[in-house]
C-alpha cells in the first residue's frame, strides 16, 4: 500500500478537480470531461503499450483511433439495401481485386530473387491493379452515392448493437497495424515515427474521401448509443419520480403547483442528460479497469519482463534467444488496437462520425503528450497523464480567461491588448500543453508516476 | 500545332505549379535535413517554426504597408524577409539555449529530442495564434501576373495559354540564389566544411579543434533563413494560414526522407519530386491527351489516376516505397 501513496494521491487531487469543474461550472460538463478523461486514459494505456513496454515509437494514433470510429458505422449503422443493390457488386469485386494484387506481388517476391526486373514488375502488378480498381470502382461508386446523397449516399454498415463494434475497431486498428508493423517496425525510432504519422494520414484521407464507405467529410450523424436517450428518458414514469425523490426538499420549499411542475421540468432535463453521461462513464470505467487489470499482469508477467529487456537492450535480449522482431510486431499490434476501441468508444460517445475532425494534433500528439507526462512504463501513470492532460486541454481556455481578465482588470474594457488576449484565450491551451511537456520532459523524463520495477 | 497546345497545357497545369510547390518544399527540407545532419534529431516543430518567421513577415508587411513603404510591381514582403529572419533566428537561438541545449550536451537519444521538438511545437503554435490568430491571410501585393493566358494566346496565337503568376516566378528564383549560396557556403566556405565535419563524426570534429558551439550557432541561423524564406513564399503563393503551415511539415518530412535526410541536395531535389509527384499524379489528363489524340477517339474519362483529395496520401506513399526500398533515400543520407 505505502508504494501507491502517490498514485492514490495523484488520483484523489484529479477527481477533487473534476468535483470542482462540478460545483463551479456544472455537473453535466464535469462528466463530459470525466467521460473523455477516461476515453483518452484508453488511448494512454494503448500509448504506453508501445512507448513505455517496448520502446516503440507510433506517431500513427490518429489513424487507428478514425479506423476505431469506422467500425461503429459499418457495424451500427442500418445497411443501405438501395446502395447495396446497384454498387455492391462492384465494390466486391474491388476488393477481390486488392486481394489478388497482394497475392500476384506477394508470389513474385516469393518467387525470384532480388532484381531490377522483379521491381518493376511488382510496381507495374500495382500500377495496373490500380487502374483496373479504379474502372471497376468508378460506376458502383457514383452509383452508391447518388442514393439519396442528402441522407445516405453509402453502403451502411452491419446493423448490429453498437458494442459489438469496439471489438470491431479493435480487430480493424490491430490488422492494420500488422500491416504497418511489417513494413515500418525495421525503421529507425524517430524514423518510424514520421513513417507512422504520414502513414495515418493516409489513412485519414481516405476515411475522408471515400463517400461511399462513411459518407467521408458528409460526417455521419444519430449513431446507436448503448445507453437510453434522453427524450426517452424524460417521458418516462419511474425517471421522473426519481427525480422528484433526489430533489424533494428543494421541491417542496416553491408553493404553487405550476411553479413546482415547472421546476421538476427543468430538473428532469438536466438529470437526463447527466444520467446518459453516467452510464456512458460507467461502460467507460468498466473497459478502464479491465484493461488496467489485464496490462498490469501483463506487466508483471514474464511476458513484461521479456518486454522491458527488449527495450533497455535489444541486444542483449537478441543474445539470449529472444525474438525481437515477432515481439515488437505483436506489442505494436496489441497497443493499437487498444487505441482503435478507444477510437470507437469516442464515436459512440459523441453519437456521430465526423472524418474532417482527425487532426494529427488532437489524436496523435495530444495523446503523446499525456503518456509522457503522465509516467512511461507505468499504466497507473498513463492514465493519470490522460486525466491531467484532458482536463487542462479543456479547461485551458477557461483559466486562461479568468486570468486574463484578473491580470488587465485596471485596463479599460476595449483596451486592445485585452480584447486581443481574450479573444485568443482558447490557443492559450497549447500554450500550456507545451510548457508543461516541456518541463516534464526537463525536471522529471519519468513522467508524474515513475516506472516501477518490483523485483522479486 | 495541337501537340504544341497539348504540351502547353501540360506546362501550365503541371510543370510550373510543381516547380513553385516543390522549390517552397525544397527549402523547408533541407532545413529539416540541416538539423537532422548537425543537430541529429527528427525537428517536428518544422511547419510551425516556418509558420512563425512568416508571422513576423506578415505582420511587418502590413506595418510597411501603413507607412507607404512598397517595391511598386513586387511584394512588399520580399522588403520584411530579412526583418523577419533575424526575428525568426532570435526565436530559434532562444528555443535552442533554454530548450535543446540541455539534451545535446546530455547526450539525449533521437527519440527524446523529437518529443522536445513536439513541445517546442506546441508552445510555437500557441505563440504564432495568440499573437496573429488563426485566420487566413493574404499579403501580396504589387503585379500579380508576369503573362496572363489571354495575353499569350494573343502573341502565340495558340488556343491553350500560359500562365505565370509573380509569386511562382520569385519562389523559383529565389530558392535558387538561397539554395546556391548556401551549398557554395557549405562545400566551400571553412565554416561549411566544418558543419559538414561535425556532422559527419562529431568526435572527430571535436577533436580537429572545431566549436560546437559555433556550428549549431550557424546552423540554426542558416535553418532561421531557409525557414523564413520557405514560409513566406509560401505564403505569398497560395495565403497564410498557420493551420496549413503545421500540416506543411508532412510533406517537407517526405521530401527530406525521398532525397535521403541529413543531405542537403538530396533534400532540396526531394523537394521537387514530392511535387511532381503530388501533381502528376493527380492531374486529369484529359484535355492534354484530346489534343493529341484524334477527334473521335476523345476520352470520356477525366484520366485522372487519383482525386486531387489524395495529394498528401501520393507523396506520403512515396515516402513509404521509399523507406521500403532504400530507406537511406535517393540520394543516400544517413544510414538508418
Amino acid at each position: 500500500m505505502k508504494n501507491y501513496k502517490n498514485v492514490i494521491a495523484a488520483y484523489s487531487i484529479m477527481i477533487f478537480l473534476i468535483i470542482l469543474v462540478g460545483i463551479f461550472q456544472s455537473w453535466s460538463i464535469a462528466l463530459t470531461i470525466l467521460n473523455y478523461c477516461l476515453i483518452s486514459a484508453v488511448m494512454t494505456i494503448g500509448a504506453n503499450i508501445q512507448w513505455g513496454y517496448a520502446g516503440l515509437i507510433n506517431f500513427g494514433i490518429m489513424g487507428y483511433t478514425a479506423l476505431g470510429g469506422l467500425a461503429v458505422v459499418l457495424v451500427s449503422v442500418e445497411p443501405v439495401k438501395k446502395a447495396w443493390q446497384v454498387g455492391g457488386l462492384n465494390i466486391l469485386a474491388c476488393i477481390w481485386i486488392i486481394v489478388a494484387i497482394i497475392f500476384i506481388v506477394k508470389f513474385i517476391l516469393n518467387r525470384f530473387d532480388k532484381s531490377k526486373l522483379r521491381n518493376y514488375s511488382v510496381a507495374s502488378v500495382i500500377l495496373g491493379g490500380i487502374i483496373l480498381l479504379r474502372v471497376t470502382a468508378a460506376p458502383g461508386i457514383e452509383a452508391i452515392e447518388s442514393v439519396d446523397p442528402a441522407k445516405t449516399g453509402f453502403l451502411g454498415g452491419m446493423g448490429l448493437p453498437v458494442l459489438f463494434s469496439w471489438i470491431v475497431g479493435a480487430l480493424l486498428a490491430g490488422s492494420l497495424a500488422f500491416v504497418i508493423g511489417k513494413i515500418a517496425l525495421g525503421l529507425r525510432a524517430d524514423y518510424l515515427a514520421i513513417a507512422t504519422l504520414l502513414i495515418a494520414e493516409i489513412i485519414v484521407s481516405i476515411i475522408k474521401h471515400e463517400e461511399w464507405l462513411a459518407r467521408g467529410v458528409k460526417n455521419v450523424i444519430g449513431l446507436k448509443r448503448p445507453a437510453p436517450y434522453e427524450i426517452d428518458l424524460q417521458t418516462s414514469e419511474w425517471f421522473i419520480n426519481l427525480v422528484a425523490k433526489f430533489n424533494s426538499s428543494k421541491l417542496s420549499l416553491i408553493n404553487s403547483i405550476s411553479d413546482k411542475q415547472e421546476a421538476l421540468n427543468q430538473m428532469v432535463i438536466n438529470a437526463s442528460s447527466v444520467y446518459v453521461k453516467l452510464c456512458f462513464t460507467g461502460l467507460f470505467l468498466t473497459v478502464v479497469i479491465i484493461l488496467l487489470i489485464v496490462t498490469q499482469k501483463a506487466l508483471y508477467s514474464p511476458w513484461g519482463r521479456k518486454m522491458r529487456a527488449i527495450r533497455d537492450n535489444e541486444e542483449a535480449a537478441s543474445a539470449m534467444g529472444k525474438n525481437i522482431v515477432k515481439e515488437h510486431l505483436l506489442i505494436f499490434i496489441l497497443g493499437s488496437a487498444i487505441v482503435g476501441l478507444a477510437g470507437a468508444m469516442m464515436v459512440t460517445n459523441d453519437g456521430l462520425f465526423t472524418p474532417g475532425s482527425y487532426r494529427p494534433m488532437r489524436y496523435t500528439f495530444v495523446i503523446w503528450v499525456m503518456v509522457i507526462v503522465g509516467g512511461t512504463g507505468n499504466n497507473f501513470g498513463a492514465i493519470l497523464g490522460g486525466f491531467v492532460v484532458w482536463f487542462l486541454w479543456v479547461e485551458a481556455a477557461p483559466i486562461a480567461l479568468f486570468l486574463i481578465n484578473l491580470f488587465t482588470s485596471n485596463l479599460p474594457e476595449t483596451n486592445a491588448v485585452r480584447v486581443h488576449l481574450i479573444e485568443s484565450a482558447p490557443y492559450f491551451r497549447f500554450l500550456v500543453i507545451g510548457i508543461g511537456l516541456l518541463l516534464i520532459m526537463r525536471y522529471r523524463p519519468q513522467g508524474i508516476i515513475p516506472e516501477k520495477i518490483i523485483k522479486q | 500545332m495541337d501537340f504544341l497546345n497539348a504540351i502547353i497545357v501540360l506546362f501550365n497545369f503541371t510543370v510550373i505549379p510543381a516547380l513553385a510547390y516543390g522549390s517552397q518544399l525544397a527549402l523547408g527540407a533541407i532545413f529539416v535535413t540541416l538539423i537532422y545532419a548537425v543537430l541529429r534529431f527528427a525537428n517536428f516543430a518544422t511547419g510551425d517554426m516556418m509558420s512563425f518567421g512568416t508571422m513576423f513577415a506578415v505582420i511587418l508587411t502590413y506595418y510597411f504597408q501603413s507607412l507607404g513603404i512598397g517595391l511598386g510591381v513586387l511584394p512588399t514582403a520580399l522588403l520584411t524577409i530579412p526583418f523577419a529572419i533575424l526575428m525568426m533566428i532570435l526565436y530559434m537561438l532562444i528555443i535552442d539555449k533554454f530548450v535543446f541545449s540541455y539534451y545535446r550536451i546530455k547526450k539525449s537519444p533521437p527519440v527524446q529530442f523529437a518529443m522536445v521538438s513536439v513541445g517546442v511545437m506546441f508552445v510555437t503554435q500557441a505563440l504564432i495564434r495568440i499573437i496573429i490568430g488563426p485566420s487566413d491571410r493574404r499579403f501580396l501585393d504589387g503585379e500579380k501576373f508576369i503573362i496572363k493566358a489571354t495575353e499569350f494566346k494573343e502573341i502565340t496565337g495558340l488556343t491553350e495559354g500560359i500562365t505565370l503568376k509573380s509569386t511562382q516566378a520569385i519562389t523559383i528564383i529565389v530558392t535558387l540564389i538561397v539554395v546556391s549560396i548556401m551549398f557554395w557556403f557549405l562545400n566551400r566556405t571553412k565554416t561549411g566544411t566544418s558543419m559538414r565535419a561535425y556532422s559527419d563524426n562529431e568526435d572527430l570534429a571535436l577533436l580537429s579543434g572545431i566549436d560546437p558551439k559555433r556550428v549549431v550557432l550557424i546552423t540554426w541561423v542558416i535553418a532561421g533563413i531557409l525557414a523564413t524564406i520557405g514560409g513566406v513564399l509560401y505564403g505569398l503563393d497560395k495565403s497564410y494560414r498557420p493551420f496549413v503551415y503545421f500540416n506543411n511539415m508532412l510533406p517537407i518530412f517526405a521530401a527530406a526522407i525521398v532525397g535521403g535526410i541529413g543531405n542537403p541536395f538530396g533534400a532540396f531535389l526531394g523537394g521537387y519530386v514530392i511535387a511532381f509527384a503530388e501533381i502528376f499524379v493527380t492531374y486529369a489528363y484529359k484535355r492534354f491527351i484530346s489534343y493529341l489524340l484524334p477527334e473521335h477517339l476523345e476520352p470520356d474519362s477525366l484520366l485522372q489516376l487519383l482525386s486531387t483529395d489524395y495529394k498528401f496520401a501520393v507523396s506520403f506513399s512515396i515516402l513509404v516505397v521509399v523507406l521500403l526500398i532504400r530507406p537511406s533515400g535517393i540520394f543516400k543520407g544517413k544510414v538508418i
